[in-house]
């Protein structure tokens, strides 16, 4: 088991994001939630970096906080997997621990 | 600031006000305070203009849908603001893009334009609040 890191941040105002990839090991899994959902946004600056990520994690967003900001699953990258409060709560108890990068 | 001082139909001074806004709504509460200042600026009758830049830009996205973060949605205030002579929105063309975003995901009539001349802008006015 491993980790589950979590970013909450807009990935276009802080660095939560970057320095989560940077420490985050192959095959933990990457949670985006309230603002950090946006960098999961096709068409966005971050779409590399997120695509890069995918490549060695898993990585998901909450739906919820993409639908309270106006994005349906049609504008989030293809390969980002998009759960509920459940599915949160599934990954947190599935994790060996959780990191939250606030 | 301004050349030449405006004033209203009472010899009131009209300053040129800028709000400018750019943070995300919901991840933190500046866009909800940035909104509820300017409609309280609004009964003042002062030439106002409000501008979305950064972040900013995703508070004026359409289809907000808050029923499942248990928030308030505040986005359809934005296009209240014509109501209280607020007309002047300008976004940032830069912001848009490097969010992939268009005017066409926006909910109010904006005016898109490059940051050069929304740094124009500001260096028109006479006050700029900034949230």
């Amino acid at each position: 088991m491993s980790i589950l890191h979590t970013v909450n941040k807009s990935s276009f105002e802080k660095s939560s994001l970057d320095s989560c990839l940077r420490y985050a090991k192959d095959g933990s899994t990457l949670l985006l939630y309230e603002d950090g959902v946006y960098a999961a946004l096709k068409g966005a600056a971050s779409e590399e970096k997120i695509k890069s990520a995918m490549q060695n994690h898993k990585v998901c967003a909450l739906g919820p906080d993409l639908k309270a900001r106006g994005f349906s699953q049609d504008r989030v990258i293809d390969g980002v997997s998009l759960i509920d409060y459940a599915g949160f709560v599934d990954l947190a108890a599935e994790a060996e621990k959780v990191q939250a990068w606030v | 600031m301004s050349e030449e001082e405006r004033t209203d139909d009472e010899g009131g001074v009209i300053k040129k006000f800028m709000y400018v806004n750019r943070r995300a709504p919901y991840g933190t509460v500046y866009a909800l305070e940035s909104l509820e200042v300017v409609l309280i600026g609004a009964a003042f009758d002062q030439d106002v203009s409000m501008v979305f830049i950064d972040d900013g830009v995703f508070e004026i996205k359409k289809g907000q849908d808050t029923a499942e973060i248990g928030m308030k949605n505040f986005s359809p205030t934005y296009r209240a603001l014509e109501m209280y002579d607020v007309e002047k929105l300008y976004v940032s063309q830069e912001s848009l893009a490097e969010r992939g975003l268009t005017e066409d995901d926006l909910l109010v009539d904006v005016e898109v334009m490059p940051d050069s001349r929304i740094a124009d802008l500001m260096d028109e006015q006479d006050v700029i609040f900034t949230f």
